[in-house]
């Protein structure tokens, strides 16, 4: 049998990607290209009171100059749904350029259209606005007491509280209670890509490449916002540079790009630039969380409380679900979370890599350091006895868990248990060295919506798979290939996946840590399908050596059918009834909201650091991470977006912060200059352990996904580290050199 | 809008005054001239990028902050988004693209693959030129100098222990 | 970025003369700084002469021991050259924790001594600055500085001078040549740089046009043991929160020769003076250190976010002092 599926193998876009070869979003050249650039607004509460254009408009090959007084009215009103949901999926409820209302700082307000970038860059900065000026809500300490709890958040699909037990019933038979608020800067996801639309109108059929993590998702959001049919609407995307959550949701300028090039009559490439990135799609926003965790003197949770407080937009009720995943990792009766938010001058939030959980868990993995401290615990002890044998959240079994396994691989080949507990106590010259460690838990979300794949095998033997989605680094070609491979049992280089066009079978914008699992289930099921279509023909075929045979009896190999002796390849029974292909659909109907199984993905950090103590530098010096994805489909691949996710954890844990400059509600430091990602420096090597664990229910081959699970709990094993290191609690992310001297 | 003209000093030779209109510029790229009409403001990367259709320079940042758009210029790795297409002319400039000979891919890149040395593959092609570069450099001896020399990059999915390891490969094999 | 027209120089008097004459004329060399704010609205020249063909780099030794770097020395080609990785490790080290490989390759030292300031107020062409725009305010003093100086600010301007070689530079009490429509002339390189006082928008003396022909390093036995601290968040590719340049020669653990200077806390590259003041002649022990360290921080003004950097630029310099006694004294 070949084993395609699991297999280290090389990228099969490495050779496009490394020879400068690959096409992304702003390299698909087009004859005469228009170029658009957009003007922001200065303000970040207001009202545009005027927009002298005149200026703009007479630089050399200025081709327009759109404004809310002449931008075309969107023709429906954006809703908040998340892209995986299957539906038109704007980032938020608000679109600009429709009046003179500003509601943040960076707000599009006018976009310039010129013959050159140069020229529509520059003609962007000689758009004169004015503007009445309102005082903006920027701040925690502003919002704080107009908080409120909102029924839901998240699009409406999470709860503002949820409980289970009573807390303080629980914390009432607590011997031990451990109480901490911790504070996070807002981030960015910065992708080196930034967002890009290149739109073309060929008659009233508009055809856009976009840097989108769905061409579905950006299909269905321009249709809806311009009110054209789907069918006028076929958006490719080839190569995505990078998204993390930034390009999940289609924010305003594939409707922009598409509305300039039909100003203009010419295609238009808009590219937004790094400082755009800041104010055009969304953001991990700033909080503030408290937790209280109540245990008994054996160290087992009697109660857990997790509020959290956080501004969202003018318009929606959006925070990072923080408390869903640090709600169900621990087995503990008593539980409650609570969302509060306030309305502040910023877009609405968005995903962001491990959205949610890279913050809640960060708040409940270093309040356990702490309790464990607390009650001369080992940090790991103190977490197997609170284990969850079933989804504390529903009660229901998981339907796949390893955290068992996790905890002790990474425990081995970190060296974890030669450890001495007393913070401070290890010192190499200038440098304090401390470990710590930390468990993860990301949830397994199933899509909304029926995800589809089409298999066709030719006449040659070789094989084509077509799904719309996008790559944007997750090796999604070369993963799709396995698992069409061994669904078929052809040799995986007979095999290719087609990609990143609407003209594709469907399926959603690969968000959440979907995309591996709901993409091998569509594809799998098509190539399923496709073999067992072609053993009925070749079964019910006269002329084939298999006829007669039972279908149950034929086994595939090579792309060879046998039963017995007698055994034809696919590509014969295609040749000789003359067939050019062969092709069959899958669709894959992902398990319901009810399902009755806890669906997550577990795991466990561990991290060694260095800190200064008199300059207070951190260097992390080494990271070991255990998961149980469920199944691997590439083994190479999966480590490097395990990698990724916990580098980001560093990232976020000691750099990444934007600040908000608080009288103007503008952010400071829109830069990659000042907007701090790790570098080649700060990445220390990364030691990965994957535990396969078998899962019958989240989907057909088992696969829960890498893309966020790697950087849960990263940065709470840092944080604790520098406690362990230290002997001090830095309660915020980042923890900077600030916090340390 | 004249292409070029001259200005007149009382001290020193008049200096030849180029632009602001767009003017006839030659450049030089792996290895084939290229005739472009541009405007003096355009930057090496967008003449690159928008003219020659060469992409494999990426636009990450345009402030010199990013890497994405390293290229040699005179066997040097320089950023293209800071460097005007204009002060190129008489100098050799090499892209990814002009790296793979006859289609045999450079060690190097053959090595990111091998190494799985990148994700989404967009900081990929200036990564690859920062690396070849560093290797006639001379400071990736050992791995903190890797790190040091390689951090004009940045890689947002965080491929860096794997961009070490391809580097070291081609040090080792080479 | 607004268009503007290019010249190539062939002759510096040329290049001079053009410039000097035309106040929307600027020089270009390695263009990191000028293309990246021309691209920002923040400075808006009409020409671009560019003087890189000019004959003005490379390194000279001169008799007396002193360097001369050529204005148009690349910051890459500065630091390898075994002269001043030998008699001046300080500016190696500093070089080389600049910016990035690639900028080093092509920003000149000229450039480097000229590079306007990282201030995000200063960058956004919007915000009110009165370096950029004089007269229009400060936003940085009530807005998130943590990057900002605590030495040498007035009411006017916080921004903190951003180059690493100009810090080393002041340890070494360099001058810097320049040329101009009125003859040669040459700085000190402690009054080559302007604190902001009322006209912050002053950042050096020079007149427009006159250009900076020659970086001299003054022979200095005490540098031959010297070294640059760059204290940042991220280990690579970012300015500095603090750092320190130092040299230090002791005889019979008494000190006979320092030079320090600060970077990342001032206004200017910051010669810490008084802290010399302190330390010579005294015991090369902890205590003179700390005591030297906080003489000099003694005048600090912070802000709120940047309160961290008079701690830390003092532990700063008495790492830099300890590194260096351990490391023992120049012969």
């Amino acid at each position: 049998m070949t084993t395609a599926i699991g297999a280290p193998l090389d990228r099969v876009d490495g050779r496009p990607k490394v020879t400068g070869k690959a096409r992304y979003s702003a390299d698909v050249p087009m004859p005469d290209m228009a170029y658009a650039c957009l003007v922001n607004s200065r303000i970040a509460n207001g009202r545009v009171t005027g927009i002298d254009t005149s200026e703009a408009e007479e630089e050399a090959g200025v081709l327009a100059v759109l404004t809310h007084e002449n931008l075309p009215r969107i023709a429906s009103q954006p809703p908040l749904v998340p892209s995986l949901a299957g539906g038109p999926a704007p980032g938020e409820t608000f679109f600009p350029m429709q009046d003179e209302v500003v509601h943040y700082g960076g707000q599009h307000i006018a976009m310039v259209v010129a013959d050159t970038y140069e020229r529509a860059q520059h003609a962007a900065a000689l758009v004169r606005v004015s503007y009445e000026e309102s005082p903006p809500v920027t701040t925690i300490e502003q919002g704080r007491d107009q908080a409120y709890e909102p029924d839901a958040i998240f699009a409406g699909f999470i709860p503002g509280r949820t409980e289970r037990g009573d807390v303080r019933t629980g914390l009432s038979q607590a011997d031990v209670q451990v109480e901490a608020t911790y504070t996070y800067a807002g981030n960015n996801h910065n992708p080196i890509e930034t967002s890009t639309t290149t739109a073309r109108w060929d008659g009233d059929e508009l055809v856009l490449h976009d840097a989108t993590q769905g061409v579905n998702a950006t299909q269905l959001t321009v249709a809806a916002l311009l009110g054209l049919p789907l069918s006028k609407v076929r958006v490719k995307s080839q190569f995505v540079g990078g998204s993390f959550g930034g390009k999940a949701m289609i924010w305003h300028h594939p409707a922009l790009a598409a509305l300039a090039a039909r100003k203009v009559g010419r295609p238009v490439k808009l590219a937004l630039t790094r400082e755009q990135m800041f104010t055009s799609c969304g953001h991990r926003e700033v909080q503030e969380q408290k937790i209280t965790l109540g245990a008994k003197d054996d160290g087992r949770l009697t109660a857990l409380r997790h509020h959290k407080l956080s501004p969202t937009s003018p318009f929606d009720n959006w925070a990072e679900p923080s408390l869903n995943a640090a709600g169900q990792m621990y087995a503990c009766p008593n539980y409650e979370g609570v969302y509060r938010l306030f309305r502040a001058n910023t877009m609405t939030p968005t995903f962001m890599r491990a959205p949610g959980d890279a913050t809640g868990m960060f708040s409940l993995e270093c309040a356990m350091d702490e309790l464990a401290e607390r009650l001369g615990l080992d940090p790991l002890e103190l977490r197997l006895r609170n284990f969850a044998d079933v989804d504390p959240a529903s009660g229901n079994p998981w339907s796949s868990n390893g955290l068992s396994e996790c905890y002790e691989r990474g425990a081995a080949r970190f060296g974890w248990h030669d450890r001495d507990p007393r913070p401070g106590a290890r010192r190499e010259g200038n440098w304090l060295i401390g470990t710590g460690m930390a468990a993860a838990c990301y949830p397994v979300t199933p899509p909304n919506t029926p995800q589809r794949a089409r298999a066709r095998l030719y006449a040659d033997g070789s094989v084509v798979v077509q799904a719309s989605t996008p790559e944007f680094g997750t090796g999604v070609a070369t993963a799709m290939a396995q698992v069409a491979a061994d669904a078929l049992a052809v040799p995986v280089d007979r095999c290719r996946l087609e990609k990143g066009d609407t003209d594709f079978p469907q399926i959603a914008a690969a968000v959440a840590s979907s995309g591996a699992g709901m993409i091998s289930a569509a594809v799998h099921l098509a190539a399923t399908a496709l073999r067992d279509q072609l053993i009925a023909q070749a079964v019910a075929d006269s002329t084939s050596p298999l006829h007669g045979a039972n279908p149950a009896d034929v086994v595939v190999r090579d792309g060879v059918m046998a039963a017995g002796s007698a055994s034809e390849s696919y590509a014969d029974l295609l040749r000789r009834n003359l067939q050019p292909d062969a092709e069959a659909m899958g669709t894959w109907n992902p398990p319901p909201p009810d399902t009755p199984y806890g669906m997550a993905t577990f795991g466990a950090q561990f991290a060694e650091v260095a800190v200064d103590p008199e300059l207070g530098l951190i260097r992390v010096r080494r990271m070991t991470g255990a998961f149980a994805p469920g199944r691997v489909l590439n083994s190479k691949t999966v480590r490097s977006q395990l990698m990724g996710g916990m580098l980001w954890g560093l990232g976020q844990a000691l750099l990444e912060s934007n600040h908000m400059h608080p009288a103007t509600g503008r952010w400071v430091n829109s830069s990659l200059g000042e907007y701090l990602v790790a570098v080649n420096a700060d990445a220390p090597d990364v030691d990965i352990e994957i535990i396969e664990v078998e899962d019958g229910v989240v989907n057909p081959l088992g696969v829960k996904g890498v893309g966020e699970i790697g950087q849960v709990g990263a940065n709470a094993a840092i944080a604790n580290a520098v406690h362990h290191a230290t002997g001090r609690r830095v309660r915020k992310m980042p923890i900077t050199i600030e916090d340390i001297i | 809008m004249s292409s070029s003209g001259s200005t007149l000093t009382e001290r020193g030779p008049a200096l030849e005054e180029r632009g602001p209109g767009p003017v006839n510029v030659t450049l030089s790229v792996n290895g084939a001239e290229h005739s472009v009409r541009i405007e003096p403001r355009v930057s090496l990367l967008d003449a690159l990028r928008e003219r020659l259709d060469l992409t494999g320079a990426k636009k990450g940042c345009d402030q010199g902050t990013c890497g994405a758009c390293t290229v040699w210029v005179d066997g040097r790795r320089v950023l293209a988004c800071l460097t005007l297409a204009m002060t190129c002319e008489e100098h050799e400039v090499t892209t990814v693209e002009g790296l793979a000979r006859d289609g045999e891919l450079h060690s190097m890149q053959q090595a990111f693959i091998e190494e799985d040395a990148f994700q989404c593959g967009f900081c990929t092609p200036g990564q690859i030129m920062s690396a070849v570069a560093l290797l006639g450099e001379g400071h990736g001896d050992d791995d903190d100098g890797i790190k040091e020399w390689m951090s004009g990059n940045l890689c947002r999915c965080a491929a860096y222990p794997h961009i070490r390891a391809a580097f070291r490969a081609v040090r080792d094999r080479d | 970025m607004r268009p503007i027209s290019y010249s190539r120089a062939t002759d510096a008097a040329g290049a001079i003369a053009v410039v000097s004459a035309d106040p929307t004329t600027d020089y270009l060399a390695g263009g990191t700084t000028e293309i990246d704010l021309l691209r920002q609205n923040v400075l808006t020249p009409r020409r671009l002469v560019d003087i890189n063909e000019l004959p003005l780099a490379g390194i000279d030794d001169a008799p007396d021991g002193s360097l001369r770097i050529g204005a148009l020395t690349r910051m890459s080609e500065a630091a390898v050259s075994p002269l001043v990785r030998e008699r001046f490790p300080v500016i190696a080290q500093a070089l080389e924790m600049g910016a990035s490989p690639q900028l080093r390759n092509m920003a000149s030292i000229g450039g480097n001594l000229l590079q306007r300031v990282r201030c995000s107020y200063y960058r956004d062409a919007v915000s009110p600055c009165n370096k950029r725009e004089p007269g229009t305010g400060c936003s940085a003093i009530d807005g998130f500085s943590r990057g900002h100086a605590v030495l040498g600010t007035s009411e006017h301007c916080i921004a903190t001078h951003p180059s690493d070689l100009a810090v080393a530079l002041a340890a070494l009490d360099a001058r810097v040549h320049t040329r101009g429509q009125d003859g040669e002339q040459a700085y000190g390189i402690d009054d080559f740089f302007l604190t902001p006082d009322h006209t912050p928008h002053r950042e050096h003396p020079l007149q427009h046009g006159e250009l900076i022909t020659t970086i001299e390093v003054p022979t200095a036995p005490v540098a031959r043991r010297s070294m640059y601290l760059k204290v940042r968040d991220r280990e690579s590719y970012e300015f500095a929160l603090v750092s320190v340049a130092g040299a230090l020669s002791l005889v019979d653990g008494t000190i006979a020769d320092v030079r320090l200077a600060l970077g990342g806390v001032g206004t200017k590259p910051w010669r810490a003076h008084r802290a010399e003041g302190v330390l010579l002649g005294a015991s090369a022990d902890r205590e003179s250190f700390a005591s030297a360290a906080r003489t000099e921080m003694s005048d600090a003004r912070p802000t709120t976010f940047n309160a961290f950097k008079v701690e830390l630029a003092q532990r700063a310099i008495v790492r830099v002092l300890e590194t260096l006694k351990a490391n023992g004294s120049p012969a």
